[in-house]
């Protein structure tokens, strides 16, 4: 086996409907199991699915015209590889998008991307507008969550929401 | 005071179900003050923490409170990797949460 080589992989097919969200969580972190995580990094790689799925679902695609998102998790040289993949409206800004607090809808905390962020090793985002979103991330056995993630969320609940003042127009839950 | 004891995983298809569930029991009673028991709370991510966060944010600004209590251990981990607790106190248990409550008159 070369350096790199996939020895082991799975790929979801999923339409983007919020019920396969934990379908989808549940099925990586069982994958996943075959190597010597440990139940925290278990649950670190269902929270960073978790998340990249739910954007896929709440985000790519129009309401009530749920596309496909596409999984794929690998076995690599002891390390998990994780692809989430849409062919829906993309991100028209991903730098903004990453931040701490933006989100385009109620309730979401713009989160997701922190999260993964924390949670996993690598987190890499390619998106093209009208084209779709990919989400790659690594997570290797036995790193843990980066502590930054409280430094990084100043809950301000003056009304506002997390993080830095961005205007987050839609939010006003 | 409303006492919600929250059973299976918090995520994007079960919010929405928990955020109006929640404000239906808080516009019913009128209370300043909401209790979550997590202790059957197997799962929650952004979008759960964001039921949670917004109740706060409802009840907030009137003087009102939201305690979380008897988060399994991988809930909690994720409620204080996001810095929950800074703004809604965590506690062991449920009569702990309440005790906390009703001592600072909410």
């Amino acid at each position: 086996m070369t350096a790199g080589q996939a020895n082991n992989w799975i790929i979801l097919e999923l339409p983007g409907l919020a019920t396969n969200v934990g379908v989808a969580r549940v099925a990586v972190a069982a994958f996943a199991a075959q190597l010597e995580f440990t139940l925290n990094d278990l649950e670190d790689i269902k929270l960073a699915v978790s998340e990249a799925v739910s954007n896929a679902v709440l985000h790519a695609y129009p309401p009530g015209e749920p596309g496909t998102v596409r999984i794929r998790a690998a076995l690599v040289d002891g390390e998990l590889e994780l692809t989430v993949e849409d062919r829906g409206r993309g991100i028209d800004d991903v730098d903004r998008a990453r931040q701490t607090g933006f989100s385009t809808l109620p309730d979401r905390m713009g989160m997701g991307f922190v999260f993964m962020e924390a949670f996993m090793d690598l987190v890499e985002v390619a998106s093209r507008p009208g084209e779709g979103t990919t989400v790659r991330m690594r997570k290797r056995v036995g790193s843990e969550p980066r502590a930054e993630v409280p430094d990084q969320v100043q809950w301000d609940f003056a009304g506002a929401g997390p993080g830095p003042a961005h205007p987050r127009p839609d939010d006003s839950d | 005071m409303v006492v919600a004891r929250i059973a299976g995983e918090l995520d994007c298809y079960t919010a929405p179900t928990l955020r109006e569930v929640l404000d239906r029991e808080l516009d019913a009673s009128g209370a300043a003050s909401l209790v979550l028991n997590l202790r059957d709370a197997s799962f929650i991510d952004s979008s759960g923490l964001g039921a949670i966060l917004g109740r706060y944010r409802r009840l907030a600004p009137g003087g009102g409170r939201v305690a979380v209590c008897e988060a399994q251990p991988s809930v909690r981990r994720v409620l204080e990797l996001a810095g929950i607790p800074r703004i809604i106190p965590l506690y062991p248990s449920e009569e702990q949460a309440l005790e906390a409550q009703k001592a600072v008159g909410t």
